[in-house]
């Protein structure tokens, strides 16, 4: 930007000075408006959820486009076991899979990750290859022996059974995201900290674990969205008792039959969207680096 | 000491450091001491991977070759399973279905009949959503590299469409797409959305578009940002005009990060089970390979949902091959030891 107006102000003749700056306000013009339109885009359903969840159950269709009929009775429907939903207990038990996936995925990815980062050895193309055929693998194909495996060693509706499935995706999109993280740090740092005597695990502990902790934060992010988000495995091998809340979202059920109930369903969307809404914008840069990690390197 | 910073710090160095190196010697020497460390480091996941992947792959597998066993329609005795051959994967592929201990094609309206229609929906689903994402996708990369106030808003929305679960945009946008909901209402139609085949999937469409062009969008404006700005300084000065300065410098160049992105949603749309579930159920023609297979299980057929999970898994296997080998996709450099070489 600042070499283009350098340019701008060279420019030795008036008429070109200012066709040219027209053009640019022109062009300037023309990327407000796709930006808007693309901010529109993006944001107009997720505006419709929030403004559908205060709305009375009266007025569930009514198009009026900002907020109307405000109430608070769709949370209290969404948290409510009368209609047998149990959101509150979905929550919570999306909060205590996608921990336990996250850790796990962590404690294990962050080894492999540093040694496919940092060290050279022959099978280190044929590990990359695996895992990320292994993030690539259908959900699908596992549903179908675990469910069968799960239900002989009664595993369905116990933590185990979502837990060991999602680890499947989230353990390769930590090792890949955490390599790309770790192929950029400052590695001299581990270098002089050898050379002034520590030790390889020392350096590891004391050099390395702080320099890498926003990354592997970035990554424990991604890794708990994936989980927080699955709907598949979920929906097979969860039952009533630990039923995640996409399940929970995707079956809520209403006081009538046949009458889907909108307003509650936005509410109780928009409860399990929001927090991860805030947490996304929060850590924009971090999640956006890590997302993107590997698809340019 | 003095190589150490420089054998592992990058991907570029760490290829250069394959055995075509001139530098061989010493090299091979600190592979093998690294080796022994890098083994011990990557076992425990490689082993976690193997028991949460390949354990039940194989164990499908092992299935898919399997008998039901159970009564014999036929003959009303006890038949205990065994080697049924190829006889799950011919009961989707060939559509042979048994009926009173003969092989009938499959009659229309069971779940063995819809696999060629599920095969079909999934690859039309995967074509248009991705052919759709990846030009919008671009359209958003392209606004976002921009220097200009409030990108930092633009860079925010885009976030709040992939941060949202699947599952709940398939309730929102089913929402949206009621009979009485507010896209019929904007437009002044009364489309009946989930209600038969063309809105049904165009429903699904859109739903999918929105949700998932974001992710395109940023691997996309990635692979944009690398592009050193100087390049289009030059290519200005000498007078090229924009479109040509897009085709040749800028398509070229985000080529290696576009395909990436495009390899990536295509494996995902592949396996697109949330949105059709949850917004139709699979009715009007949008049933994809995966809910065929959900509903398999769900009817209690593990052995043929078994082999309909393994011909989906090949299937998918296939495409990411096809990709990697004609289009030379790279991803993390280093997708797969066979594309490496071929790619170059």
């Amino acid at each position: 930007m600042t070499t283009a107006t350098a340019t701008q102000d060279t420019e030795p003749a008036a008429h070109v000075n200012t066709r040219s700056h027209n053009r640019r306000r022109w062009a300037s013009a023309r990327t407000y408006i796709f930006a808007g339109l693309i901010v529109i885009w993006c944001l107009l359903p997720a505006y419709w959820m929030v403004v559908t969840a205060f709305r009375d159950v009266g007025f569930t269709y009514d198009p009026t486009p900002f907020f109307s009929h405000v109430t608070l009775d769709n949370f209290r429907a969404a948290f409510s076991t009368d209609t047998g939903n149990h959101l509150a207990r979905a929550l919570a038990n999306s909060l205590i899979v996608g921990i336990i996936t996250t850790l796990i995925s962590l404690m294990f990815g962050i080894f492999a990750s540093y040694a496919l980062a940092r060290l050279n050895f022959r099978a280190k193309y044929l590990v990359l290859g695996f895992i990320l055929a292994a993030s690539m693998f259908p959900g699908v194909a596992l549903v179908t022996p675990l469910f069968q495996l799960f239900t002989d060693l009664n595993w369905i509706g116990t933590y185990q059974a979502l837990i060991i499935p999602y680890i499947s995706f989230a353990l390769p999109l930590t090792i890949y995201i955490l390599v790309s993280f770790f192929r950029e740090m400052p590695w001299e740092l581990e270098e002089a900290a050898r050379i002034d005597g520590c030790t390889k695990t020392q350096a590891f502990r004391k050099i390395i674990m702080p320099l890498a902790a926003p990354g592997v934060f970035t990554t424990a992010i991604l890794a708990f969205i994936s989980s927080w988000n699955e709907f598949l495995i979920a929906s097979q091998l969860s039952n009533q008792q630990t039923q995640t809340v996409t399940v929970a979202i995707a079956s809520f059920t209403g006081s009538q039959p046949h009458q889907e109930p909108y307003t509650a369903v936005m509410a109780a969307a928009t409860i399990v969207t929001i927090p991860l809404v805030i947490m996304v914008l929060v850590f924009q840069k971090q999640i956006v680096a890590g997302l993107t990690a590997g698809a340019v390197k | 000491m003095s190589t150490e910073p420089q054998s592992g710090t990058d991907l570029g160095s760490a290829r250069a450091g394959s055995p075509q190196d001139p530098a061989k010697g010493g090299r091979a020497r600190k592979e093998a001491t690294q080796g022994r460390a890098a083994s011990m480091l990557i076992a425990p996941s490689i082993v976690v991977l193997t028991i949460v992947i390949v354990y039940p792959v194989i164990t499908a597998v092992f299935q898919s070759f399997q008998k039901d066993s159970g009564l014999d329609p036929a003959t009303g005795l006890f038949v205990a399973g065994g080697f049924a051959g190829f006889s799950n994967y011919t009961h989707w592929i060939l559509q042979q279905c048994t009926a009173g201990g003969v092989t009938v094609p499959c009659p229309p309206g069971t779940l063995g009949a819809q696999f060629w229609s599920s095969v079909s929906t999934t690859f039309f689903f995967t074509v248009v959503t991705v052919i759709f994402e990846t030009a919008i996708g671009f359209g958003m990369a392209v606004i976002m590299a921009r220097t200009f106030r409030g990108r930092g808003l633009l860079r925010a929305s885009v976030l709040v469409p992939w941060a949202i679960p699947t599952a709940v945009t398939a309730k929102l946008w089913f929402f949206i797409f009621a009979f009485e909901g507010i896209a019929n209402k904007m437009f002044g139609t009364s489309v009946l959305w989930t209600g038969s085949e063309n809105p049904a999937r165009a429903g699904i469409i859109i739903a999918d578009v929105w949700k998932t062009t974001p992710f395109m969008a940023l691997l996309i404006l990635a692979g944009l940002q690398i592009i050193p700005g100087d390049i289009y300084e030059a290519a200005k000065v000498d007078g090229v005009t924009a479109w040509q300065r897009f085709v040749h410098i800028t398509l070229p160049l985000v080529k290696p990060a576009l395909l990436v992105a495009i390899l990536f949603r295509t494996l995902d749309a592949l396996r697109m089970y949330d949105l059709p579930q949850i917004m139709t159920g699979g009715a009007n023609n949008t049933t994809t390979l995966s809910i065929l297979v959900v509903q398999e299980i769900r009817s209690g057929n593990f052995n043929s949902a078994s082999a309909l999970s393994t011909i989906t898994f090949i299937l998918i296997f296939l495409v990411a091959l096809i990709f990697v080998k004609s289009l030379g996709v790279n991803a993390v450099e280093t997708t797969t030891v066979s594309g490496r070489g071929k790619a170059k």
